[in-house]
């Protein structure tokens, strides 16, 4: 198999963020701020990427721009050819920071949005008054005409209020609308009984984004994540394990995904040590799922599997307990009947309190 | 409500440009979260997608390049155009 260089690489560039998002992607254990890669650091390796083939760099965290050195981080990345998109909460920006990141190159904005009013809002991020200070960057960001993507991060709590969410998001000017509907990784998996949709909930929200989606046409695209645990076969893993995209975590361990370091036997390499060409043709974690050749039954004579690579490694881990099986939420899988377990358990559960995403103060 | 009438004239809004791929050859249509290879029909109409030439321009221009018919290449640009108007990568003046 000739493996291809990758087109995107994501660089969480910290963990640190204001906001506690009980379904943060980052993992459990968070790193501190001395555990960062400098600035240096990372210009290095923006302009390996850029060699290398990638084109896209995201720019994310945690909160980005929790990071002091953001502006010159950017400047750098545009400056090695890289379309720069910065996916932030909106906490930490000001009129005078988006001066100097328009300046410096910046692309593309992506903005979260935990809810559609500060009621909500405040109580998925954690973080009280931050949905008054999303809502004045949000209006810088339309005023300046850069172009955004709002990310609704949806599940239990707030898809009741998926119109509505559509209609702030073109309000906002907002070219594209991600619905995502919270995958079940890092803390999320922490906060199942209470972000775990419902079925009524699941298909009505299939029916508003297409609705929407046909009104909308040439107004806003839309990207929708569907709740996988009701789907009859899995999430489709990107375009197959490393084949696409390259992650980057705080510390420099290079990932083939954010959700990558769930599996436990993995050894993951860091941009401290080798070169990211390296890394990504040769490190072990890259090659470990690469291709369709570890492929297990029913995955390796299923028709379908050039279409979602046998679904999520992580899914498969934290549901499975094994990395290489076959994504559990698949309905060809033997380990289907777990995923309707989890349903009805989380379905059942009655807490109506989150766990937070903190940083452990032992970390 | 996407397909682009005749004196419309289109272009790519700000976020969306197109860039030499310097390792694996040809054009990307780099765009928010999105990169497009471009093959030489596509790079023959966006080369003459600039916010003046009409839609009816640059079928005109492009029929006369490559000595086809109109209402070929009317179809052909106007199927091209509209995928990119449906992602938001192309916009028109009316
Ligand atoms: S058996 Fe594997 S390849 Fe087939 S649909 Fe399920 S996850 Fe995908
Ligand atoms: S392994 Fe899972 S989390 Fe990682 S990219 Fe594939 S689908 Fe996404």
């Amino acid at each position: 198999m000739s493996v291809r260089p990758p087109i995107a690489m994501l660089a969480e560039l910290t963990h640190r963020c204001p906001l506690a998002c009980p379904y943060c992607s980052n993992p459990l254990e968070l790193l501190g701020k001395d555990k960062e890669l400098d600035t240096r650091t990372w210009v290095r390796v923006f302009n390996e990427a850029a060699e290398m083939g990638v084109l896209q760099l995201a720019l994310s965290g945690g909160e980005p721009a929790s990071r002091p050195d953001l502006v010159d981080l950017t400047a750098a990345a545009h400056q090695a050819g890289l379309y720069t998109n910065l996916i932030t909460s909106g906490i930490g920006l000001t009129p005078k920071r988006l001066d100097a990141l328009e300046q410096a190159g910046l692309d593309h904005v992506q903005l979260s949005l935990q809810g559609v009013n500060a009621g909500i809002a405040d109580w998925v991020g954690g973080y009280k008054g931050g949905f008054d200070r999303k809502m004045m960057i949000a209006e810088e960001l339309k005023r300046r005409g850069i172009p955004l993507t709002l990310n609704a991060v949806m599940h239990r709590q707030n898809l009741d209020d998926l119109e509505e969410t559509i209609e702030m998001a073109v309000d906002l000017g907002a070219r594209r609308l991600e619905v995502a509907c919270v995958q079940f990784h890092g803390w999320a998996q922490k906060n199942r009984h209470m972000l775990l949709p419902t079925r009524e909930q699941t298909e009505a929200a299939k029916q508003i984004v297409a609705e929407a989606e046909a009104r909308l046409r040439g107004v806003m695209a839309f990207d929708f994540v569907p709740p996988d645990y009701y789907a009859e076969y899995p999430k489709a893993c990107m375009g197959g394990w490393a084949s696409a995209g390259i992650n980057i975590s705080p510390d420099g361990k290079v990932l083939p995904c954010h959700a990558a370091e769930t599996i436990p036997h993995l050894e993951f390499d860091s941009v401290r040590d080798k070169s990211l060409k390296e890394i990504w043709f040769d490190g072990a974690a890259f090659n470990a799922y690469r291709g369709t050749d570890w492929m297990p039954d029913p995955c390796q004579s299923c028709d379908r599997k050039e279409i979602d690579f046998g679904g999520c490694r992580c899914q498969a881990m934290a549901i499975a307990g094994d990395a290489s099986a076959t994504d559990p939420v698949c309905s060809r899988s033997p380990m289907h009947g777990r995923v309707t377990d989890l349903l009805a358990d989380a379905l059942s559960e009655t807490s109506n309190e989150f766990v937070y995403r903190r940083l452990s103060r032992s970390a | 409500m996407l397909e682009i009438g005749h004196s419309d004239r289109p272009y790519l809004p700000r976020g969306v440009r197109i860039v030499e791929d310097r390792v694996r050859g040809g054009r990307i249509l780099l765009a928010p979260e999105k990169a497009v290879a471009l093959d030489a029909i596509g790079e023959a109409i966006l080369d003459r997608v600039n916010g003046e030439a009409t839609f009816g321009a640059i079928v005109k221009d492009l029929a006369d390049t490559y000595e086809a018919p109109q209402g070929q290449i009317a179809a052909d640009v106007q199927r091209f155009m509209m995928g990119l108007r449906s992602r938001i990568f192309l916009r028109v003046k009316t």
